[in-house]
């Protein structure tokens, strides 16, 4: 069989700036969405490091709360905050974008979409809470 | 089919369940992360909420849903990072050459730390 690589056409792309991003408020919220991926991460290892004191024992324990109250990690903190709130407001406006519902044949607004997702993420918002906060 | 083929399509052929990762992992950090990091970060660390306490914060630990939860709540973000980061690192900076180097850092750092989150949730004493 012919390899069928050998026939892509070769075109001319022109060269993109590494930079192309900057441009436009579109691209920069692109990038952004893409970047808080790394808070999400560091939230996970926070997370993990949490779990790690915890079960070091009390003395372990007070010493990461004291680290978590260190004003470098705050402000990691607050950076995190902020992307994890724009992957959330982000990733539940795409959902109309991603699905179509129909209702007796009409297309259901984007926002009767969305709504639902804002309403889970309060309720278990709410119900992490309520665990954590009666334990 | 010779080989280039077949190695073209076994590469297209990971990309939805990687894709299915990123997607059920982005769901569990935009519902469940905020509170999360709100409480943990901010509200119990900075006393603006007086926290459980350490035995009581144990016990929870120990319960077996929460474990479980817990690795939900750490493995599927990491993999979505990875998807995520991996894209940022081609499209953002075309990093192109470097791609197979991308992948072993972005899936193998979920993978580590997913095993690092079975290890510790297993090992509560």
């Amino acid at each position: 069989m012919i390899n069928p690589t050998e026939y892509v056409p070769k075109c001319y792309y022109p060269r993109v700036s590494t930079y192309w991003w900057v441009a436009r408020w579109a691209y920069l919220k692109f990038i952004l969405r893409e970047v808080s991926s790394v808070f999400v991460a560091w939230i996970v290892v926070v997370t993990l490091l949490q779990i790690q004191a915890l079960t070091r024992g009390p003395a372990e324990y007070e010493e990461s709360q004291k680290w978590l109250a260190s004003p470098l990690i705050v402000a990691l903190n607050v950076i995190s905050f902020l992307f994890l709130i724009f992957h959330t407001v982000t990733w539940f406006n795409l959902a109309p974008k991603a699905m179509v519902v129909r209702l007796r044949g009409k297309r259901l607004p984007a926002a009767a979409v969305a709504a639902p997702n804002y309403a889970v993420w309060v309720l278990l918002s709410a119900a992490v809470a309520w665990i954590v906060l009666r334990s | 089919m010779d080989s280039s083929a077949k190695l073209i399509m076994g590469r297209r052929s990971n990309e939805p369940f990687l894709w299915l990762l990123f997607s059920a992992g982005g769901v569990v950090a935009a519902m469940l992360l905020p509170i999360h990091l709100f409480l943990f970060g901010f509200a119990f660390p900075l006393g603006w909420l007086k926290g459980p306490s350490y035995e009581s914060l144990l016990a929870l630990l120990r319960h077996p849903v929460t474990r479980f939860y817990l690795l939900v709540f750490c493995c599927l973000p990491l993999f979505h990072w990875a998807h995520r980061f991996r894209f940022t690192l081609y499209d953002g900076l075309q990093i192109k050459h470097l791609n197979e180097l991308i992948n072993i850092f972005c899936y193998g750092g979920a993978i580590v730390g997913t095993a690092v989150a079975v290890y510790l949730l297993w090992n509560i004493p």
